[in-house]
């Protein structure tokens, strides 16, 4: 087993969950992209852990896994909050912050 | 035989403590001066006490003075046959007949007895020595060789003669003043002036070198000056004062280049004794010897009223009568001609006088004797007559000392003197009388009945002008005559001298015959003055009678033997070191009777054509229908005679008012032209600059870099601005764009 | 395309060792399955049905971590990814009233940003990653890690993060709480 081929499922993985945060526009799918992106992160967190023969990568995993369930947590507070306010979840629209 | 070979004269010393005491009496006058000046106020109507004291010190201080020269002179005679047997003994014993003449044989002229001259006495102290600056050739230490700048005075024959002229007319002119200008509104400034006026003089004509003469000189112009304009209050009087004293400074410029000129010439001196050494010996070129004497005669020309600068001497009239008497007859109009006596080997050299028949000196002495006389004739102001006779008279001196007389235009000096302020004096007198006016048409007429004595004073003072023998003029005049033949052949002065004769002769008989024959048409009560002003007049006329004789010629029978030339005896220097040698013309019996009879004839002219006159209307001044009106030439000449030549035009017009006119106009032009403009444009230029400046530089360069950083941060702010756009997308692509840049960055480079 | 051929040439030299040749065919099928549905996910115009294919993406990701053995990290992903965050997001699509069936703008007009972006991302990861680790291969006598070794390093060696991660999953729930509470 090549290490090149977990590296660049990865990578694959990571470069669609980039391409549909900067594409789509429901809020809910742009933190679904997120999560694709993390899951890219641990393949290869978990490849190499496999690579050198310890547990830390599994570790690691575990840890941005927990990390990922906490954030998507609160993204969908906040996106819930946007659309109780506004009445959509078009992140285009949300542009209060203009300088 | 000539032991004593040498070309000079002989000349031996002679000492008294009045020659070596002789600047105090110009010391005397001076003090006068000053003590009249400063305390006339004081003294009031007794302020003439003063000067008249003084001059008459002066006087017999001048008196002895001639005397011990006179002595002097006259006393080497008798101490020279001891010298006579010394010279036989070094001649080895040898008898050699005529010993008494041995001594006396000047090389090169058989048989001309020479007599031994004294030389005169110099006494000089310093007056500015500058030793101690660098390279300063003044230098009156006594390792110096000769003092340049010195004052001191020189006692020789001529100025012992003046000295006795100037105090001697001055004492008569003081003591004639006391009445004459008695109770005048400045009296105390007419005799300060008169005093320091005499002092002048008497320093001008005792001066050791030509640098005092220059101050001498004037200071005379200077009293000349404030004299004549006694009466400033009325402006012709202050007119002619600016008048004489102008025209006396326009000569003074040829005296200074002249001084200057001598001084170089002459190996740095000032000291009259080594100029004429100098040019006697040929120490100095005959071309600077011209260039000298013919400056110097500008000088003389301005000063003694020669023709051309003669105009001021008829204006000058408006002073004082005695003023003029003592000013501008006697004694400062000859200051010009005492100096070209003083300078003779100058000006014989110079003008190359003996061998000639004209030069430049007798020209003009010839010209001056007849334009004066001729300028005589048409006057009405007896005093105007006198002075055109004093510019004839001194022409008279000039064209003597031109051909080579000089004792005789000393001679000359010397009588006219006499005669001349006796006219002049009798002229005041006359005024006094006759309403104090001078004009003889106007005011006078048959006064010989009404004043006798001034009459019979006046008659003789005339007699001595025309040269009536044997009064004083006769001698002088003819002396002058005799001379044109002694060292040239000058011809063409001789008959100019000739017809002045007759021209005098003339225009003085006009004078008689308007003042003193006639009916008198004046309006006041005419008669002899007091005796203070009769006096003098009488000691003049007998003097006029008498002192002729003090130089009449040797061939003169009787008496010519034992007191002929005796003045030439007394003054003349020796020739050959400071003075030149030169020639006496040979006195004849011929030009004597020619010029008598000249004479004559224009009296008996002039008298019959008064009396004709007179008898035709006792009244009467001019002939009415005579000559002036039928012809026009004797009109034309007449309207030239009364213009004075337009002389005065010319000065006046021509180059007084030309070049007043045009330099003003031109300094004018310049001054408002260019000099405003150079201004005007330079204020111009400021204020463009100053815009300029303004506009580019602080506008421009100082506010558009401030503004422009201001504009700067704007424009790129307002760039900038955009990023903040509150898109997330954007900020998300932003985002992952840079972390890929970055990325790529740090794995590809790194 | 680079990776297309990297992964294809790997493929093939894959399959010529016949000792892992089974591990390597399953997981290239994971590997297909997972980008299948990944690009599915960012392109469907369906909310839910693109749920539905994170959820394959999910279970994709926890069979890989299977193949390389580890067991604790398959099982962590499938109860916590699949149960809880996958029907977090479910529920999120529900309340937030997406639309059931074909939604049209789903994307933004400009989707060749992200593209751009994402490709050269791509040929940037495969760069660093085929030159840094070019042919190595995992070790061949690997074990597969158990709990065991995970849990005897989560609590000694990792200690210290683990109960940030206790603090920080409790701050995100009050977070949440209070974020989303109707007042």
């Amino acid at each position: 087993m090549f290490l090149n081929q977990f590296l660049l499922f990865a990578a694959v993985l990571f470069c669609i969950g980039v391409y549909g945060v900067l594409t789509r526009k429901n809020g809910v799918l742009v933190l679904m992209s997120i999560e694709l992106i993390l899951n890219a992160v641990n393949i290869n967190l978990v490849a190499f852990g496999a690579f050198n023969g310890t547990v830390n990568g599994q570790v690691f995993a575990l840890f941005v896994i927990a990390v990922a369930a906490a954030e998507v947590g609160v993204g969908l507070a906040i996106v819930l909050l946007i659309y109780r306010n506004r009445r959509s979840i078009d992140v285009s629209e949300a542009n209060l912050l203009q300088g | 035989m000539h032991l004593l070979a040498a070309a000079a004269a002989p000349t031996f010393e002679v000492s008294h403590w009045t020659f070596d005491w002789v600047g105090l009496i110009p010391a005397i006058m001076a003090a006068s001066f000053l003590i009249t000046l400063f305390f006339g106020k004081r003294m009031g109507k007794h302020v003439h006490v003063v000067g008249v004291a003084a001059v008459s010190a002066s006087f017999v201080l001048a008196l002895i003075t001639a005397g011990a020269w006179i002595n002097a002179t006259n006393s080497h005679e008798e101490d020279h046959s001891d010298d006579a047997a010394a010279i036989t003994e070094f001649a080895g014993g040898e008898t050699i007949d005529g010993v008494d003449e041995i001594a006396f044989v000047e090389a090169g002229e058989e048989g001309k007895e020479v007599e031994a001259r004294p030389q005169a006495v110099v006494n000089s102290w310093c007056w500015f020595d500058s030793s101690d600056a660098p390279n300063s050739e003044v230098d009156c230490s006594d390792r110096a060789a000769e003092k340049p700048i010195s004052i001191g005075t020189l006692v020789d024959g001529q100025s012992v003669l003046l000295l006795v002229v100037v105090t001697f007319i001055s004492l008569l002119v003081h003591v004639f003043s006391t009445d004459y200008v008695g109770g005048d509104r400045r009296y105390t400034h007419y005799f300060a002036f008169l005093s320091l006026f005499t002092s002048s003089m008497l320093f001008f004509v005792l001066s050791a070198s030509t640098l005092q003469m220059l101050v001498g000189w004037e200071l005379v112009g200077v009293c000349s000056f404030a004299l004549i304009g006694h009466w400033w209050e009325d402006k012709p009087n202050s007119d002619a004062a600016l008048k004489a004293f102008l025209t006396n400074r326009v000569g003074d410029v040829g005296l200074l280049i002249g001084v200057t000129v001598l001084f170089f010439a002459a190996g740095n001196s000032f000291d009259i004794r080594t100029i004429n050494h100098a040019a006697v010996v040929g120490d100095i070129g005959s071309g600077t010897l011209t260039v000298a004497a013919l400056c110097l005669m500008a000088a003389v020309m301005s000063k003694s009223g020669q023709f051309v600068l003669h105009t001021w001497l008829p204006d000058a009239m408006a002073g004082p009568t005695p003023v003029s008497a003592l000013i501008h007859a006697a004694t400062m109009v000859v200051a010009g001609v005492y100096m070209i006596g003083r300078l003779y080997p100058v000006f014989w050299e110079g003008l190359a006088i003996p061998g000639s028949s004209i030069n430049a000196m007798a020209l003009v002495g010839g010209i001056t004797v007849v334009g004066g006389g001729l300028l005589a004739f048409v006057q009405d102001d007896i005093k105007k007559v006198l002075a055109y006779s004093t510019v004839s008279q001194l022409g008279y001196m000039v064209l003597a000392l031109g051909v080579g007389a000089w004792t005789a235009g000393m001679f000359h000096l010397f009588t006219h003197a006499i005669f001349k302020a006796c006219l002049f004096l009798g002229a005041g007198a006359l005024s006094h009388a006759c309403h104090h006016s001078f004009d003889m048409k106007k005011e006078m007429g048959g006064l010989r009945k009404l004043m006798p004595k001034t009459f019979a004073t006046f008659m003789v003072a005339t007699g001595a002008l025309i040269g009536i023998f044997p009064l004083a003029g006769f001698w002088s005049k003819d002396e002058i005559l005799v001379g044109t033949s002694g060292n040239g052949d000058y011809k063409i002065p001789l008959a100019m001298a000739l017809i002045g004769a007759a021209l005098t002769a003339a225009y003085m008989t006009r004078v008689i015959m308007l003042t003193f024959f006639g009916e008198y048409r004046g309006h006041d009560t005419p008669h002899d003055p007091g005796p203070r002003m009769m006096i003098p007049l009488q000691i003049l006329a007998v003097l006029a009678i008498v002192v002729g004789f003090l130089n009449i010629p040797k061939s003169f029978p009787v008496i010519g033997e034992s007191i002929g030339l005796t003045l030439e005896h007394w003054i003349e220097p020796g020739g050959g070191d400071v003075f030149p040698v030169i020639d006496h013309g040979k006195a004849s019996f011929a030009m004597a009777i020619i010029a008598t009879l000249i004479g004559a004839f224009a009296i008996f002219l002039t008298y019959s054509y008064y009396a004709k006159l007179f008898a035709k209307n006792p009244r009467a001044t001019e002939v009415t229908g005579g000559l002036r009106d039928n012809n026009k030439f004797a009109r034309g000449f007449h309207t030239l005679l009364v213009e004075k030549y337009y002389l005065d035009h010319f000065y006046q017009g021509v180059i007084a008012d030309g070049t007043k006119g045009w330099l003003a106009r031109g300094t004018y032009w310049v001054n408002q032209n260019i000099i405003d403009n150079v201004i005007n444009y330079a204020g111009k230029g400021a204020v463009v600059s100053g815009g300029f400046i303004y506009r580019f530089i602080d506008q421009g360069a100082i506010d558009g870099t401030v503004n422009g950083a201001g504009q700067t941060a704007l424009g790129s702010g307002s760039v900038l601005r955009r990023i903040q756009s509150g898109r997330i997308r954007q900020y998300a692509t932003l985002m992952f764009g840079a972390a890929t840049v970055l990325a790529a960055v740090f794995i590809v480079a790194v | 395309m680079i990776s297309a051929f990297a992964s294809v040439g790997l493929f093939a030299q894959a399959m010529t060792e016949t000792e892992e040749w089974v591990a390597n065919g399953v997981f290239y099928v994971i590997a297909a399955v997972a980008i299948i549905s990944a690009l599915r996910m960012v392109s469907t115009s369906n909310v839910v049905h693109s749920a539905l294919y994170l959820l394959v993406v999910l279970v994709s990701v926890a069979a890989t971590y299977i193949v390389l053995g580890a067991e604790f990290a398959a099982a962590t992903q499938l109860l916590v990814y699949v149960g809880a965050i996958m029907v977090l997001l479910l529920f999120g699509v529900m309340l937030t009233r997406a639309q059931i069936g074909h939604e049209d703008d789903l994307d933004h007009d400009q989707k060749w940003i992200g593209g751009l972006v994402s490709v050269v991302l791509l040929a940037v990861m495969t760069y660093a990653v085929t030159d840094q680790w070019g042919t190595q291969k995992l070790p061949s006598d690997r074990m597969p890690q158990n709990t065991q070794q995970v849990a005897d390093s989560i609590f000694s060696t990792y200690i210290v993060p683990f109960e940030a991660i206790s603090l920080l999953l409790l701050a995100a729930l009050i977070g949440a709480i209070v974020v989303a509470r109707r007042d």
